[in-house]
Parts: C-alpha cells; structure tokens; sequence
C-alpha cells in the first residue's frame, strides 16, 4: 500500500491487460523486420479472437455447455484455431502486399476494417456469453494461486496466455539477435535487393513472417476475449483499439521483443491505472485520453533520441520488385 | 539482376510467371480489370450470404440492388460524408503524409460546433451562430491536424501513429465534455435544440442537400487546387521526392503545414455539417468515416472525380447489403463491412494487373499446359 493505492493490484492488472498488447506488438515487430508495416494488426488480432471464440465453440458443444470437454482440450483448440484464423488473415495481407505489391498501408488498412467486421459479425453467431465465461476459468490462473502474497500476486497469478506471450517474445528477441535466420530475416528488412543477392528467397521470408507474426498477434485477441474479460464481452470488444495500440507499442519498444514486455505492462498499467486513483467521475473520463497522449508523448521523445539502434528497418514499408531499380 | 549466388546447393528453378513494369495499359482496360474485380468480390459476397442463409442468390443480389434506392437521398448524403472524409486526407495523401485521424479531426470540429450551437443561441442572431459554429468548427479542426503535422514537419515523427492516437484522444474530448455539459445523467447529450431548431442549418430542398451541396463545392476547389495550383503541384512533389522538392527550393516544413491545415480546413467543414446539419449532436460515433476515405482516395488515384464515383459506390453497396442483411435475416449490419472489405482487396490485387504485365515463362508454359504463346495469360498483356 503507498498513500492508499495497492500497487500489487495495479501491477498484478497491468501485466493482465498489457499482454494484450504484448502478443500484438511482438508478432508485429516479427513481421516489420521482414520489412512490411502492417497496419492489419488490429483485424488480425480480430480475427484471432473469433477463431478461439470458434474453439471455444466447438469444445463447448456449440455453446452449450462449458464442461463439454477437460479444459486443456478448450484452451488448446482454441490456441490453436486462433492462431490459424489470425494467420489466415495474414495471408491475404501477405499475397496483397508481397506478391501483388500493393501499398503496404492500404492493404492493412483494409484488413483492420474487414477483420474488425468479420468478429462483429460471426461472434455474435456463435456467442454465448454465459458458457464462454464459463470456459473462461480454463485460461486463467494457471497456477491455481490463491494466497495473498505480493510476489505470488504478481507473477504467478496470471493465465496460461500470459507466461506464453512472454516466452514467445523472449524466444522472439533470441530468435532475431542470436540465430542465422534470425539474421536473414533483418537483412530481407533492412534491404530486400542485397538479401536477395546472397540468396536470400525474400518472398518466402516476407510470407513466413507476416504469417508467423499474425499468427502472435491473433493470441492477443484470444487472450483479451477469454482470459482478460473473463468470455463475456466477445461480441462486442474494442479489440482494434488494442491493436492500434500495440502497434504503436511496436515504435516505443524500438523493435525489441524483451523490451516489449516491459512496454507492455506500462502501457497495460495506464489503462487499468484510472481504476485504482481515487478520481471523480469527471477527471476518469479526461483520464481516458491519458494512455493515447503517452503513447504520442513516446513516439515523439523516440524519434527525438534517433540513434541508429532504435530506428526502423531501413525498408519498412516498401514493397520489393525484383526488376525495380 | 543476377542475384543467384547459391548459399546452399539448391537447384535454379524458373519461376512460372514473368513479371514487368506496365505503364501503358489502356484506360477502358484498367476500368474492365477493376469492374470485373468488384464482380468477382460480389460473386463471392453472394456465395457467403448464400451459406450463412441458404437463400437463392439472385434473392440477396436482388435486396442489395434494392436497398440503396429506398431511400435515395440518405444514399447522397452518406456519400457526400464519405467523399468530405476522403477529401480532408487526398492531399495531406498525395504527400505520402498518412492522415488516419480525420475522424478526430472531424469529432473535434463537431464538439467545437456543437458548443456554440448549444451556449451561443438565443444570445446570438441564427445567422451569426451557424457562422460562428462554422468557424469553431473548422478552427478545432485545424488545430488538431496541426499539433501531428508540425511534429512531423520538425521532428518526422510518424504521422500514422501520431494522428491514429489523436483520435482516442478526441474520443477522450468528446466522452468528457458530454458528462460535463449532460444534466439529464443519461450520458448522452441528445439532439441540440431539438425544438428551436436554434444554430441549424438551413434546409435546402430537403435537410440533406447542404451536405451535398457542400462536399460538392469541396470537390470542386479540391480538383482545381491540386491539379491547377502551385500549392497542389508543390505538394505532389513533396511526395514524389522530398529531396527533389528540397533541392528546387519548396520549403518542405511549409508545405506540410499548409496541406495539413487545409486538410483541417475540409474536416472542419464536416464537423460542422455534422453539428449543423446531419447528427445536431456529438458522441464518439460521430463520423468514423476516416479509414474508408483513405481507401477511397487510394483506389481512386487521388483524384477528387474518381473519388466521387468510388464513394458512390461504396455507399450502394453498404446501403444495399445493409438492407439485404436486414430483409433477409443474414445478421446485423456488420456484414456490409465485411463485403465492402472484400470488394477492397479484389480492386487492390486487380491494380496489380493493371500495374504489372504477367507472362507464362517457358516453364509457366509446361506446368500449366499452355501450347500457344499467349494463349491464356492471366491479367493483361500487350
């Protein structure tokens, strides 16, 4: 307790709700060091909720009963038709911008406003809000802590989702510093035409990253529908605001994996933070603005710094033609 | 290009296809390729409709085909917005400055209107409250899409990012002043001089062409100042090249600025429109028109005509699969998005074969079992 806020609780909720943003602003940072900005992260990450949201369908027996399967069978289904759904959506980004050369920034705009689309329309379908809350007690507390404990509180009180985004990120950031492909995968960011030269397939690696990177991000959606609000707001959650955050999110961490982990609990931590100040009615609405102006507050202040490592790569953005010159 | 330095002993296979620049496509081609990528995008919305109901298909054509003439007039207004929308971003655009936050800029020029609309009349003459709204309204505006556009100017912060957020914080703007200004505690503000109908527009012909009449007047000194002006042409060239504009001698800060202003300007005229003469209220659902618009500018080239016809269109084919969702129990409204969405990325994979000239290889030919030499190319060649 300091000055009668529980910080536990703030930071046991920051780490709830940033690893919203956590698996999107990794699996976005995956597919920008492929050197394709893609702005379909909040649709992708959409699009992943519905595919879980399908899992927990099926395992529920259509929605009607939440004991219908053992909840590894949920969690698993679901992880897994999330992942297939989000990656699915990456494709057609994927085949507009890597093989059709479309603009970059069109081809994602138009993936956020279908994918937002699709989830409005199909989860209304298969929602149940009472059978996916209760499925949602398989995604959560994987430990089954119960104590009161700060440390406990803290790190081992969080849903199975949580730990895998963080694994995901830290095996993201050793993935990219550390191994060979790792390596080919920022060089086909940093200047598709010499990767190309050495023998790099460019296409290949543009398609297994924005797919690969969807496929994180889609996790993101999954995880807010079932774990972060507990399966009962599926129909109607504002996940592409999340998704533009986490975007963002992807500049301030400065295309660091392990860095977006800490990113994302201080960006989870402004958003759930107007919850625990002692503010009136009035001052939470203006409260509201605060994680938007921050994260303008961030890009700014990077941009300022401008050292060479936390730039973007070089090619972000722009379509590889072989015969361009 | 070589670029076959083999790292790994991998054999060299000939891709199928051969791809080249196009530059000189005939323009009745380039509109048959996009026509018959809206076809195809509509052949498959049907397909969808056809599974999540199993109505006969020519039945769900039928209702979108119907739906827009229902109401015809609502059809020009959605349009006019959605062309005010792609209006405000196309030269901010044409810069290769990516203006996402229209709606905020819009939001707030409607807050800023509907303020004096709601504190103003009765103080003031009629006609001095919609002049002042206008003004507020498009003042709001300007300020809004400056504060990202001087970042940019001075410090090249992205802009995308940067104008994205400025909308929740409009959003943020918008929530808060209606729990202030709200004492019903209902939390939403209603319609402003609902009775008086003090600060509203006038009607012209009906209440809904002002807004047309507006965005068409829009359109008009849209088309002219990029086009015919030095203004539009020095834009063009900030984003064909900021070095090239640099080195003739355009003061590119200043240009960014400008454009972003005038972009203010347009959003600004359509908070008003919203304020004065569509909505006579502000909530954060006001507009939201900002990402199509983007769309609709992309695929229109930028060019404000063009423009006009895609809003169009658009907004039929929302208008109709609205009512098509509605009258045929396909589920809400959010399956226009989804066939709006799909007819987006069948136009943009079609530009690809308007840009690009795809040939059969040697080996295209044998895999795909092509005797002739251009017998059956997919998309276009000369």
């Amino acid at each position: 307790m300091l000055g009668g806020i529980n910080i536990v609780n703030i930071l046991t909720d920051a780490i709830a709700m940033g690893t919203v943003f956590l698996f999107g602003c990794v699996g976005e940072t995956l597919t920008e060091k492929a050197g394709n900005l893609n702005l379909g992260i909040p649709g992708i990450m959409c699009c992943g909720a519905l595919g879980g949201g399908l899992g927990v369908w099926i395992c529920s027996a259509g929605a009607t009963d939440a004991a219908a399967s053992p909840g590894w069978v949920f969690v698993t289904v679901s992880v897994l038709l999330a992942m297939v759904f989000a990656a699915a959506a990456g494709l057609i980004y994927a085949f507009l911008t890597v093989t059709l050369n479309t603009n970059q920034n069109i081809a994602g705009l138009a993936l956020t406003t279908f994918g937002v689309g699709v989830l409005r329309f199909f989860s209304k379908k298969i929602n149940n809000d009472i059978v996916f809350h209760g499925a949602s007690r398989y995604f959560k507390n994987l430990f089954g802590y119960s104590g009161s404990g700060a440390f406990g509180r803290i790190f081992l009180s969080h849903g199975i989702l949580v730990y895998l985004g963080i694994i995901i990120a830290v095996c993201a950031s050793f993935f990219l510093r550390k191994t060979r492909t790792g390596l080919a995968l920022r060089a086909v960011g940093e200047n598709p035409a010499t990767a190309d030269a050495v023998g790099i397939n460019v296409s290949a690696f543009k398609y297994a990253f924005v797919l690969i990177g969807s496929a994180v991000a889609g996790l993101g959606g999954l995880y807010y529908v079932m774990d972060k609000s507990n399966g009962t707001t599926f129909s109607e959650a504002a996940i592409d605001t999340f998704g533009w955050m986490a975007v963002a999110l992807v500049i301030a961490t400065m295309w660091k994996p392990v860095l977006s982990i800490f990113g994302s609990i201080l960006f989870g931590g402004l958003y759930v933070l107007s919850a625990y100040l002692p503010l009136s009615f009035n001052q939470l609405k203006l409260f509201g603005m605060v994680p938007y102006l921050i994260t303008v507050l961030v890009l700014i202040v990077i941009r300022l710094l401008n050292r060479r490592d936390n730039q973007p790569p070089a090619s972000l953005g722009l379509s590889y033609f072989r015969e361009d010159r | 290009m070589t670029g076959k330095n083999m790292q790994k002993q991998r054999p060299v296979r000939e891709p199928l296809f051969h791809v080249s620049k196009n530059n000189a496509l005939p323009v009745w081609k380039g509109l048959l390729y996009r026509a018959a990528a809206v076809l195809a995008a509509m052949l498959l919305t049907g397909l969808l409709g056809v599974l999540l109901v199993r109505k006969n298909p020519l039945e769900i054509y039928a209702a979108i085909f119907k739906g827009p003439f229902i109401d015809i007039w609502t059809l020009l207004q959605n349009t006019a917005v959605l062309l005010g929308f792609a209006l405000a971003v196309v030269p901010a655009f044409k810069m290769k400055y990516f203006n996402m936050g229209a709606n905020g800029q819009v939001l707030v020029g409607c807050l800023a209107g509907i303020a004096c609309m709601k504190f103003l009349s009765g103080a003031l003459p009629d006609w001095l409250v919609i002049i002042l709204i206008i003004a507020a309204s498009v003042a709001a505006s300007v300020v809004f899409a400056l504060i990202p556009a001087v970042f940019k100017a001075f410090f090249d912060t992205n802009e995308t990012l940067f104008t994205l957020m400025m909308n929740y914080v409009a959003i943020g703007l918008v929530d808060y002043m209606v729990f202030v200004w709200d004492k019903s505690g209902s939390g939403t503000l209603g319609i402003v001089n609902l009775f008086s109908h003090a600060g509203w527009f006038p009607n012209i012909i009906n209440k809904y062409f002002p807004s047309v009449l507006v965005v068409a007047l829009m359109t008009v000194f849209m088309t002219v100042y990029m086009k015919y002006t030095k203004h539009g042409f020095e834009t063009a060239l900030v984003g064909e090249s900021v070095n090239t504009a640099r080195y003739v001698g355009i003061n590119v800060r200043k240009v960014i600025i400008r454009t972003l202003a005038l972009s203010g300007l347009m959003c600004g005229i359509m908070g008003a429109l919203y304020a004065g003469s569509i909505e006579h209220t502000v909530n954060a659902s006001v507009g939201g028109k900002g990402f199509t618009a983007i769309l609709v500018a992309w695929l229109a080239n930028f060019d404000p005509p063009v423009m006009a016809l895609v809003s169009f269109l658009v907004m039929f084919l929302t208008s109709g699969t609205e009512y098509a969702a509605a009258s045929l129990r396909l589920g809400s409204n959010d399956f226009a998005s989804i066939t709006v969405g799909i007819v987006f990325f069948f136009v943009m994979a079609s530009e690809f074969f308007i840009r690009y000239n795809v040939q059969l290889t040697d080996r295209g030919r044998k895999v795909f079992r092509v005797r002739e030499k251009q017998s059956e190319e997919k998309g276009g060649t000369a």
